[in-house]
């Protein structure tokens, strides 16, 4: 075994996490599927620090870690926000934009 | 002799017997997680098997000798993002369930097969072009477990300071921009004063003008399911809450009130109807008395 199939792992979690932003309905679930999104490339960040053998791959990690934080935090605002004045959480509700 | 050459494997990057075990349990693991947070229709339960595949990525960073990320993933993901999903989804929570209804016809099928073929695309890209990677490892330049944390600090204070500041000003901004997206009001949702509300009352735009009547207090029974009576002794129906319709109600003697209750002087008609009830009305107590024969 070699550290490719931590590499494997993480293309399986980011296919399943872009499916489940296509599939799901509910804009909570939505960004849970966002954030194994990139859950799965900070695993393969890692990994890939490790194949190199220096640290920069974790440092990039620790980045993506932070800006999903933020991301985390303004998304779930907005989400409150929307559903303050639509009294819905769907994806499908929130479609004032295309008109 | 074998406990050298593991540590030969782990100085050239090999995964060790240990963390293969680790892998092959943890990796299906944070599979079956991800594959519920999908496939879940309830969202607490989505986010809570979202909690289980990070715990399962967490240790598999600590495997691979990135303890720091390791503890971070687990305070910050785990421990600080997830809680506030829930927080959200508690918030929300009215239509947490998914509507099954298809607003586009046949997305569902389309996206799974995107995923199918990105799936295949990404699994077989990756197994042909890292067939023969040597992977160099951490531990030859001393940046496993011992040396991580301290070449991690110099990492960010250094060569990657501008981007540790801009991540700084970022957290900032986010952190206003939440506030200001959730804390302000809206003109049309501003909060109003007593006296407004009580002229939107005057002025009909409420149901009714008072509040609603509370349930019976009685001297016997002051429980939500005894309804108020009205001044003509009859039962004032806005007094039950909705949610105990279900309950038997603990219907009040209903007889007709009488008017010389206070003055002590039995009224004299109702003394010829029916003799105990007007003899009860005689003595000073009121229909509420009569509640607790009923109980």
């Amino acid at each position: 075994m070699t550290p490719e199939y931590y590499l494997l792992l993480s293309a399986l979690l980011f296919t399943v996490g872009a499916v489940g932003v296509l599939v799901r309905r509910n804009a909570v679930v939505v960004f849970m599927c966002i954030e194994l999104m990139l859950n799965a490339v900070n695993l393969s960040l890692v990994t890939f620090s490790r194949i190199h053998g220096n640290l920069d791959g974790q440092v990039m990690a620790l980045f993506v870690m932070v800006v999903a934080a933020c991301e985390v935090v303004v998304g779930l605002a907005i989400i409150t926000a929307i559903f303050r004045t639509r009294q819905s959480s769907s994806v499908d509700d929130a479609n004032l934009l295309k008109y | 002799m074998s406990s050298l050459s593991t540590v030969l494997a782990q100085a050239a990057g090999e995964v060790s017997t240990g963390e293969a075990i680790a892998f092959w349990i943890l990796g299906p693991v944070a599979l079956a997680g991800a594959l519920g947070l999908v496939f879940a229709r309830h969202a607490v339960h989505a986010a809570l098997l979202l909690v289980l595949t990070m715990f399962s990525i967490a240790v598999l960073y600590l495997v691979q000798s990135a303890p720091f990320l390791g503890f971070v993933q687990i305070i910050v993901y785990t421990g600080a993002v997830m809680m506030l999903f829930l927080f959200v989804l508690m918030l929300v929570g009215r239509d947490s369930k998914d509507s099954v209804i298809e607003v586009l016809r046949g997305q569902r099928a389309a996206a799974l097969v995107f995923g199918v073929g990105l799936a295949a695309l990404l699994v077989g890209g990756l197994s042909r072009g890292l067939t023969d990677v040597t992977p160099a490892g951490l531990a030859q330049g001393g940046l496993d477990w011992n040396g991580n944390v301290p070449e991690l600090g110099r990492l960010i204070f250094t060569d990657y300071l501008l981007a540790f500041e801009l991540t700084a000003a970022l957290l900032m901004v986010a952190a206003l921009g939440a506030m200001v997206l959730t804390g302000s009001q809206s003109a049309q949702h501003a909060k109003l004063s007593q006296r407004e509300t009580v002229l939107r009352r005057l002025r009909g735009e409420h149901a009714r003008i008072s509040p609603l009547p509370g349930p019976g207090v009685y001297a016997t029974a002051n429980s939500v399911a005894v309804p108020a009576l009205l001044p003509d002794g009859s039962i004032a129906p806005e007094s039950l809450a909705e949610i105990i319709e279900s309950v038997s109600v603990d219907v009040p003697d209903t007889t007709t009130p009488d008017a010389h209750a206070l003055t002590g002087r039995p009224a004299p008609d109702r003394t010829i109807e029916s003799g105990e009830a007007g003899e009860a009305n005689g003595t000073g107590a009121g229909p509420a008395a009569d509640s607790g024969e009923h109980r």
